[in-house]
């Protein structure tokens, strides 16, 4: 089937819609009591996001994945007494049996990654919130948990497998479907859970998978339960998890309302970002805008402005655009980011910020605008900041320009009308990128001059050169330059090879050193995604096409 | 423990020579023995047993009579004659010669095959354990007990493949079989219909009638497998199994018999009537029958499923009498009649008929059930009695597959959730039912004698009169 024709296609698909809310979820249900939230997957087979395959046996799609995330995000914002969340099935006798292979067979090789990405940043999403806010979460695997189904019990604090004699754990993803368990199934084998690397590979080749106490001895499970115990282990797991953490009790909840959003023929927009899509060049350009309102004299201040205190619904309208243009707009191969507002309003808010970091809700919108930034780490799209006149690339703003794969700043005098850059506080490890460490160490390599340098400028108004001195900019063009250059620059861009681009980004967005995070996204994807446009996955005999069909696998035995 | 073996375990698969699978059963066998003991027939372990014992593959020697006391039933191990010349009949292999070994490739799916198979024998075992002390005559009290120690048998045939041919992995398999118990909530048996009980004998005429013979079209499948000793070894479970549906086609015809007899006596079909005569009305048996049917129709999966296409083509399932079919064993392009759900309505469809695999052994077992069903009919009809039972719609009570999602009358009518609610007692067997014939139940244990509730048979086993003492008790 030529891609045009598949899953994705701009043409005969609707947009997705990353928007929900749990009175309309179809395949989850949240519920809370005290300080436990439970999270039952009950995925309802007839409600695919695309037309042409069934969610049987709990499996799910990119439409499971978006209310999932939804309701990690209630979670972290609505129910801020919540200390523990509980993963389990409603359905007998199987948790989660991954993602649905028909889903794949018929998908666009974009579509699987875009998918990947995102089902891959909602599970680092759990991990950063177990880190960052202490919420925990607990696989309750009350049935066979396959595939995707265990690398989502993999991204949980603990995981209890149903000793029922039946129910296993396993990765059939090579001996089955010919792929990698690539929503970090394999990475987190081995440096999240240190499972040895023979019985790894042995645990990743048997179809069946593992269950009961080897599963434990193997250290698959952190604990295995008889089916009569079960619920009352996970409920006593659960509270103990969530008196750990420090208590939020009595906290309201901040409710996330449905984002502003419109669509106009040439881009969508929303009340602090701007999107606009110019098809001729195939270019974006994403504006976020600074507040005008004055910052919160008090937490109580901004906990009564709620989802519309800027720093939270700035990072939730961009986290909303960004997927948006990731999975509805492919095409569009360069995303120029820019900033409008004022400076001062941006620096008062990452004061904030850091002063009341300890309470839960100005932590959950740090974790928020985190989370947001590290999208763009691993987007595959080439990212340009524009630093104009009237920019405010400023303390947390700044580090969309950091997260850019260029920084090109206006050379003109402040005095004249030309732009600054301020470097706050923020950029010092409040907002890591998706590799852990923050933006500018990473850019810097560490290096302890540089990094002293940057630090001795914070709250300094930087003029192009000063910041080009530092190391903060790529290119800084005159005001004559300007426009020229910028184009020259982007057409130039726009030209070369997308593949070529995706790959080069990544090698040199990422830097020296590894962490989980850079595994999945760098090894383990880009692995995967090599595997599924390869004939033996997705050519006419490959594994993954006659999955289901009863015909078998022919592969091209060679080794590359 | 040291095993004489060809004494102990009657083989033919030279168990005697072979030092691994020796091993594995010296381990196994005491392990059996503790679950039979734990796990068999309640209260029967010491009683004489009037058996049939497969001693040998020969037709003089697999049906050997005598008394027996069943913990010292000779279970054995059988195939079917190897066949030197056997080509596998269908899938991508068609043609070439059946394996004798596993392919490493198929290792996982034959493994899934005959453990799934495997665990249904003991669970019938465990079902049915309690029925034997409200026995309604010595005879079925018999028929109850071969039913048993074959069931065990055939369990002994699935964990000899395990141990003979699946390494360590199939001795731990095997094991597993022996430590899920039925209905147990913590090792529960893989099937769910093998979780539920079997109350009374009325529900384990059904159960060998209607459940036994969905296994025997799963052997008969598997019975064309490519995979040799899988296919021989069904043959020979086969032969046993027959014995199992007749155990329960005459028997529900006994019970039908007996009612009518008394319908006919007392010139009534008042329901009340008849339970106070101490007979199971028709309707109730009806609604027994409606249970079992649409509770065994789901253990042939789903309508189209992935793992039945891949059996097919791997050469591991056939269909029954594969090599019956004018076609080309492939199924590559072929199609097969589905039912779908489509805005609340049933619609006939059509999926590649290697996905429907599972949908045509159904739609296979169901042609021979209702044949049964017929023949008991004729009983009916004999006595007068205008009354005729029915098989239900196959979409009725379903559990399994896209029909699990509506509720349909036995005649396969869309019904609202509340005509569902009102008519459910009509259609399947109550609590006040099963409590009813629960009351029948009393133990019937003298030669000769049988229960008021159901017919002497006309025909007893191996040629013994029906006062035959079938069972001593010591």
């Amino acid at each position: 089937m030529p891609e045009s024709a598949m899953m994705n296609s701009e043409a005969s698909a609707a947009p997705v819609n990353f928007e929900t809310h749990p009175t309309r979820y179809q395949h989850w249900r949240l519920a809370v009591a005290g300080s436990v939230a439970t999270l039952t997957m009950d995925v309802n087979e007839a409600a695919g996001i695309r037309p042409g395959y069934r969610l049987k046996l709990n499996s799910y799609d990119l439409g499971v994945d978006i209310e999932l995330y939804d309701a990690l995000q209630r979670i972290r914002f609505e129910y801020p007494e919540v200390g523990a969340v509980i993963l389990t099935s409603g359905k007998d006798r199987i948790f989660c049996s991954g993602a649905n292979i028909f889903m794949l067979g018929l998908s666009s090789h974009a579509w699987k990654v875009n998918f990947c990405k995102f089902t891959n940043e909602t599970r680092n999403g759990m991990e950063d919130s177990s880190a960052h806010s202490g919420i925990k979460f607990i696989a309750a695997c009350n049935g066979t948990t396959a595939g995707g189904g265990y690398e989502l019990a993999l991204a949980c604090d603990e995981i209890v497998l149903i000793d029922d004699r039946s129910s296993a754990v396993s990765l059939p993803e090579v001996p089955l479907l010919g792929v990698l368990p690539g929503t970090g199934g394999l990475t987190r084998l081995t440096d999240k859970r240190r499972v040895r690397r023979d019985l790894a590979d042995v645990f990743c080749t048997t179809v069946e998978g593992v269950r009961g106490q080897r599963a434990r001895d193997w250290a698959l499970v952190d604990a295995i339960v008889k089916p009569q115990h079960f619920h009352e282990y996970i409920s006593h797991r659960a509270q103990a998890l969530a008196s750990a953490r420090e208590r939020t009790e009595g906290a309201a909840g901040v409710l996330l309302p449905a984002l502003n959003r419109v669509t106009e023929p040439h881009g969508f927009h929303y009340d602090f970002v701007d999107v606009r899509l110019d098809g001729a060049t195939q270019r974006v350009e994403l504006t976020i805008s600074a507040s005008d309102a004055a910052t919160p004299a008090c937490v109580d201040a901004a906990l009564a402005a709620g989802a519309h205190w800027w720093p939270l619904q700035m990072a939730r309208e961009l986290d909303d655009a960004i997927l948006n243009l990731r999975t509805n707009y492919l095409d569009y191969g360069v995303w120029v980011l820019k900033t409008r507002g004022a400076a001062a309003a941006v620096l008062a808010t990452d004061e904030f910020l850091l002063e009341n970091r300890k309470h839960w809700f100005v932590r959950e919108v740090i974790g928020q605008l985190r989370r947001t930034f590290a999208r763009f780490d691993v987007s595959s799209r080439s990212l340009f900041t524009l630093i104009e006149a009237d920019s405010c690339f400023v303390g947390s703003l700044f580090e969309l320009a950091l997260a850019s794969d260029r920084i090109y700043m206006l050379n003109q005098d402040p005095a004249a009308g030309g732009p600054v850059l301020i470097l706050s506080e923020a950029n010092f490890g409040l907002l890591p990128a998706v590799h852990g460490r923050s933006r500018i160490e990473a850019r810097f390599y560490g290096d302890a001059k540089l990094m002293a340098e940057a630090r001795a400028a914070i709250g300094a108004r930087l003029d192009c050169p000063s910041a080009q001195s530092l190391g903060l900019v790529t290119l800084g063009p005159d005001p004559l330059d300007w426009d020229h250059e910028i184009r020259i620059a982007l057409e130039e861009r726009v030209a070369l090879s997308p593949d070529a681009l995706t790959g080069m980004e990544a090698n040199l967005r990422f830097g020296a050193g590894e962490t989980l995070e850079t595994r999945v996204f760098g090894r383990l994807s880009a692995w995967q995604n090599w595997i599924f446009i390869r004939p033996n996955a997705v050519g006419e005999t490959g594994a993954l096409t006659v999955f289901g069909t009863g015909r078998k696998a022919k592969f091209n035995r060679d080794r590359i | 423990m040291t095993i004489t073996y060809a004494d102990k375990i009657p083989n033919n698969v030279d168990l005697a020579g072979d030092k691994g699978l020796q091993r594995a059963l010296e381990h196994w066998q005491p392990e059996f023995l503790r679950w039979w003991t734990e796990m068999g027939p309640e209260g029967s372990h010491s009683a004489d047993v009037y058996l049939r014992t497969a001693t040998s593959v020969h037709p003089s020697g697999w049906a050997h009579f005598d008394y027996v006391k069943m913990p010292e039933y000779r279970w054995g191990i059988f195939l079917s004659p190897a066949d030197g010349e056997r080509k596998i009949n269908f899938g991508d292999h068609l043609g070439e010669p059946v394996w004798q070994e596993v392919p490493g490739e198929h290792r996982a799916n034959l493994r899934r095959i005959i453990v799934t198979q495997g665990d249904t024998e003991p669970a019938s075992v465990e079902q049915q354990r309690h029925l034997g002390l409200t026995c309604p005559s010595l005879y079925d009290l018999r028929n109850l007990f071969q039913v048993n120690v074959e069931e065990g048998r055939h369990l002994w045939a699935m964990v000899y493949l395990l141990h003979r041919y699946f390494g360590r992995d199939g001795r731990e398999e095997a094991e597993a079989l022996l430590q899920r118990r039925s209905g147990d909530r913590d090792n529960p048996r893989i099937l769910g219909a093998f979780n539920e009980r079997t109350p009374d004998w009325l529900a384990f005429f059904m159960f060998t009638y209607f459940t036994d013979r969905d296994g025997k079209f799963q052997l008969l499948a598997l019975a064309e497998s490519g995979f040799d000793p899988l296919a021989r070894t069904t043959r020979f479970m086969l032969m046993e199994e027959a014995h199992h549906m007749y155990v329960g086609e005459s028997g529900v015809g006994r019970v039908i018999q007996r009612t009518c007899e008394v319908m006919a006596e007392h010139k009534t079909d008042d329901i009340a009537r008849l339970r106070a005569l101490g007979v199971i009305d028709l309707p109730t048996i009806q609604r027994y029958l409606n249970f079992h049917f649409s509770v065994t129709i789901d253990l042939f999966g789903a309508d189209v499923s992935s793992n039945a296409a891949t059996f097919y083509s791997s050469g591991l399932k056939g269909r029954c009498a594969e090599t019956k079919f004018g076609d080309d064993h492939l199924l590559r392009d072929a199609v097969y009649p589905v039912v779908q759900v489509i805005d609340g309505r049933l619609v006939a469809g059509e999926a590649p008929a290697l996905n429907a695999l599972n949908e045509k052994l159904r739609d296979d077992y169901i042609k021979d059930s209702v044949a049964g069903v017929e023949r008991w009919n004729r009983i009916i009809q004999k006595t007068g009695i205008p009354f005729e039972l029915t098989v239900p719609h196959k979409a009725f009570n379903r559990k399994i597959g896209p029909l699990a999602g509506l509720k349909f009358a036995p005649d396969g009518r869309v019904v609202s959730d509340s005509e569902w609610t009102a008519k459910q007692r009509e259609w399947l067997a109550t609590e006040e039912d099963r409590a009813f014939v629960a009351s029948l139940m009393g133990r019937v244990a003298a030669p000769g004698a049988y229960a008021n509730w159901i017919s002497p048979p006309t025909l007893a086993i191996n040629k013994q009169p029906s006062d035959f003492e079938f069972v001593r008790f010591n």
